[in-house]
């Protein structure tokens, strides 16, 4: 019994450990200076047509509906 | 006589939540205020940019906007700044435009292409950029002529943003007489 009533506090303070621990001021955070890099075209998903192509149609294969990546309608042809 | 056994939770959690409140504060670095003194512009950490003087702020109300070349709001707020300057810089107003990129040639494109009507100057070390701490780009600092930040603008947002900011600007220009 006495040892059920310890678990949560147990876990409580596992977690508050390891939310201390996200703290750390020398953990790397990117200041909104430094987001150069990630601003760059590089960084699109949407950057190379191909390879959007690819993924729609794979889409469209697997769950067969077509329009499911931001072009209207679906595969019923109702609209 | 057996005691009820009481659950330690109550009194532990009040704790760890303090422990918790403690350890951000201790990880949150102090950005500059409203009311702190705003760092002064050294001509040794800020290069001018295209070859223009470096500007005069002394005694004058200055809007200090960070920006880079690769923000796009920052390049969709600097009509708006020429407008600030055109408009209140015969009152005592000037606008600085700071540009945090790492690569000069990027800044100086950036300036050329834009033609803005306000001093522009590099922070090419990022030294200023890292002592005020800006929350996100761009970010404006109205100083008052006590050199004091009174408003600190985060981000833009169209005509909301030059509504705000006109106002702030036209209010610290009738404080100081202008």
């Amino acid at each position: 019994m006495h040892l059920i009533r310890l678990k949560p506090v147990c876990l409580l303070g596992l977690l508050v450990l390891l939310l201390s621990g996200c703290t750390n001021p020398q953990l790397v955070r990117v200041k909104p200076w430094e987001r150069e890099a990630l601003s760059g075209y590089t960084m699109r998903p949407d950057r190379d047509p191909i390879h959007t192509l690819m993924m729609e149609h794979t889409y469209f294969s697997r769950e067969i509906a077509s329009g499911g990546r931001g072009v209207g309608g679906s595969g019923c042809g109702c609209n | 006589m057996l005691l009820p056994e009481r659950s330690p939770l109550p009194r532990i959690v009040p704790l760890a939540l303090f422990w918790l409140g403690a350890c951000l504060t201790l990880c949150a670095r102090a950005a500059l205020k409203e009311g702190d003194p705003f760092p002064a512009l050294d001509p040794t950490e800020l290069r001018t940019i295209a070859g223009a003087a470096f500007p005069e702020t002394k005694g004058k109300v200055i809007l200090v906007d960070f920006w880079a070349s690769w923000c796009a709001p920052c390049k969709a707020s600097f009509p708006m700044l020429s407008r600030f300057q055109r408009e209140f810089g015969p009152r005592g107003f000037v606008v600085v435009g700071i540009g945090i990129d790492e690569k000069v040639a990027a800044a100086e494109t950036f300036v050329r292409k834009l033609a803005p009507t306000f001093p522009t100057l590099h922070d090419h070390s990022q030294r200023l950029v890292k002592k005020v701490e800006v929350p996100t780009m761009p970010t404006s600092f109205l100083v008052g002529r006590d050199g004091k930040v009174k408003f600190i603008h985060r981000g833009f947002q169209g005509d909301r943003t030059e509504k705000e900011l006109r106002s702030h600007i036209e209010k610290l220009l009738l404080e100081a007489g202008q």
